[in-house]
């Protein structure tokens, strides 16, 4: 217990112990003298701003989750059968990992500018070039980002998942003529059921982060197609707005926490 | 895998790949142009006039103009550099201190509510910054830390992550190898430090290449807790400089993305092993 003691009490008064605080004032008022029950909650739950922003948060998981969690898949499975080469792939793959946030702000909006390079792109093919920074297409500055930083990441946890199912399975099935879309989706899929869901809720968390992307390239106040969660809390922090911090901490925590015990479900169903 | 088929994987990998490294190639090659070059390419982004930007990989004509004038006209863009480093490094030694004790402590004893406590951990470790920004903040304030590089260091420390991440590692220490030190009279801290620093020294270092990368980018706190901007680290100030010298701007970019680049090249292996212990049950 010595060895956990230093850890323990650092988290305790930096997370826990506070966190039971927050818990606390999300019931009062923001000078915390009053309890006031659900009514910050209930301040969240109508708040326009909040609506939007789980909306849009929502909305980002549901679209690029399942994109990225599949796209890494097949790449995953596309470079582990190579006979060479695997090593330079993944470099390439997880590089963007590497790239912080700020370096890539530049780039990005010459790539998604009115007049910039996705926009040549879409000229050439014969359409419109789309103005992302300033019209509904701002949340694909999200998802192009979440997927070009998390590629890598998925796809050796993939490789992880796919270096474990036995060769003798898929030997035994092309001896029995199957094919390789037919091995991938009776024994690939299956074999990797396990992890999938551990996949997704990494990549959930790992979600959250694209805030970075956003905010150095659209600042506090980007398009709506793009305001998330991220920057609500932010502007809340800037206002100082306490009640609903405090009730928006605790709800999220709640449904984060709500996930990761299924997490841990799956974790222990795989043993 | 032999024949066409492999040829047309390779082709359609190699593509997919050179998209994903585009926007580095583009950095590289955009922090040696000139600012004439700059303006003619780029300029119906950055300043907004008429006309289109073009795709652009290497300069026409290589120069170091954006790395002279950011060596002379920033001094201090190397203020804010130094502001990484002295959040940075001081965190990984702190997570070194404190998480590799821990990680042995939950990988090679037995406690009541080890459990429990374990999940709490793995759960505080996704929970994102937003959840704990309020409650980092109410105690930041009340130990007036706040506008001090301590107000992101010191909660950074002591993140859970890298106790996960090295308690993996260690959990691979056999313990016969333990018995066998305590027969031979050794305490846990000699045991600790003879036997599972060595052997985890793979996971601490998977760990705190982790922790470099994630902080070297740290972006949300500073930008919740320091108000007085010649604190900010780079990843926080560095677009302030983006759009008025586009070619200082990409040099200072690419500068910024040295150390990790390096760190991520040299380490590949351990970023490799700790995304795998991250996720996986071994």
């Amino acid at each position: 217990m010595t060895f956990i003691a230093p850890s323990l009490i650092g988290v305790g008064i930096f997370v826990l112990l506070p966190f039971l605080d927050v818990a606390r004032r999300s019931f009062m008022d923001s000078f915390g003298r009053r309890f006031t029950g659900l009514e910050n909650y209930a301040k969240v739950w109508e708040n326009d701003a909040f609506r939007l922003a789980a909306g849009n948060t929502v909305k980002f998981a549901v679209v690029c989750i399942p994109a990225l969690v599949i796209s890494a898949l097949l790449l995953a499975a596309a470079v582990q059968g190579l006979p060479r080469g695997r090593d330079g792939f993944k470099t390439c793959f997880l590089l963007p990992l590497a790239v912080p946030a700020a370096s890539v702000v530049l780039i990005w909006k010459i790539l998604f500018h009115e007049n910039g390079l996705i926009g040549n792109i879409l000229l050439d093919l014969g359409w419109a070039p789309v103005d992302f920074m300033g019209s509904n297409a701002a949340f694909w500055i999200l998802v192009v980002s979440y997927l070009w930083k998390n590629l890598g990441y998925d796809m050796i946890l993939w490789m992880a998942g796919l270096s474990g199912i036995s060769r003798d399975l898929y030997e035994a099935a092309s001896l029995d003529g199957a094919g390789p879309v037919k091995r991938f989706f009776y024994i690939t899929l299956p074999n990797l059921a396990g992890i999938t869901f551990t996949i997704c809720v990494l990549s959930l968390l790992n979600s959250f982060k694209v805030f970075r992307e956003a905010y150095l390239v659209a600042g506090e106040h980007p398009h709506t197609s793009m305001y998330m969660l991220q920057h609500l809390f932010n502007n809340w922090f800037t206002d100082m707005d306490m009640e609903k911090l405090c009730a928006g901490a605790v709800l999220m925590a709640a449904v984060i926490f709500g996930l990761i015990l299924l997490l841990q479900k799956a974790w222990g169903e795989e043993e | 895998m032999s024949g066409g088929k492999g040829r047309i994987r390779t082709g359609i990998l190699l593509v997919i790949a050179a998209v994903v490294c585009m926007p580095l190639v583009m950095l590289i090659g955009g922090s040696f142009m000139g600012g004439d070059e700059i303006a003619e390419k780029i300029g119906p982004v950055l300043a907004e006039r008429e006309g289109r930007a073009e795709f652009f990989l290497f300069p026409q004509y290589p120069t170091l103009q954006g790395f002279v004038e950011l060596l002379l006209d920033s001094p201090e863009f190397f203020a804010m550099f130094w502001n990484t480093c002295r959040i940075v490094f001081p965190i990984l030694a702190g997570q070194l201190l404190i998480a590799a004790p821990a990680a042995w402590g939950f990988a090679k004893y037995r406690f009541r509510g080890k459990k429990a406590l374990f999940t709490l951990y793995i759960a505080l470790m996704l929970m994102p910054f937003q959840v704990t920004m309020v409650s980092n903040y109410l105690v930041l304030s009340g130990l007036h830390l706040l506008d001090t590089r301590l107000s992101v260091i010191l909660p950074a420390i002591f993140s859970t992550f890298p106790v996960f991440i090295i308690c993996r590692f260690f959990q691979g220490v056999p313990d016969a190898l333990l018995e066998a030190a305590s027969l031979d009279g050794a305490g846990p801290w000699q045991t600790f430090f003879y036997i599972g620093l060595p052997m985890g020294a793979p996971g601490i270092a998977s760990a705190l290449l982790l922790s470099f990368l994630e902080y070297w980018n740290v972006l949300e706190q500073p930008l919740t807790f320091l108000k007085d901007r010649s604190l900010w680290p780079l990843s926080l100030y560095l677009p302030n400089i983006v759009s008025e010298k586009a070619a200082v701007s990409l040099a200072a970019s690419l500068i910024m993305l040295i150390p990790p680049l390096l760190v991520f090249l040299m380490g590949q292996k351990y970023l490799e092993s700790g995304i795998r212990a991250a996720g996986l049950k071994e």
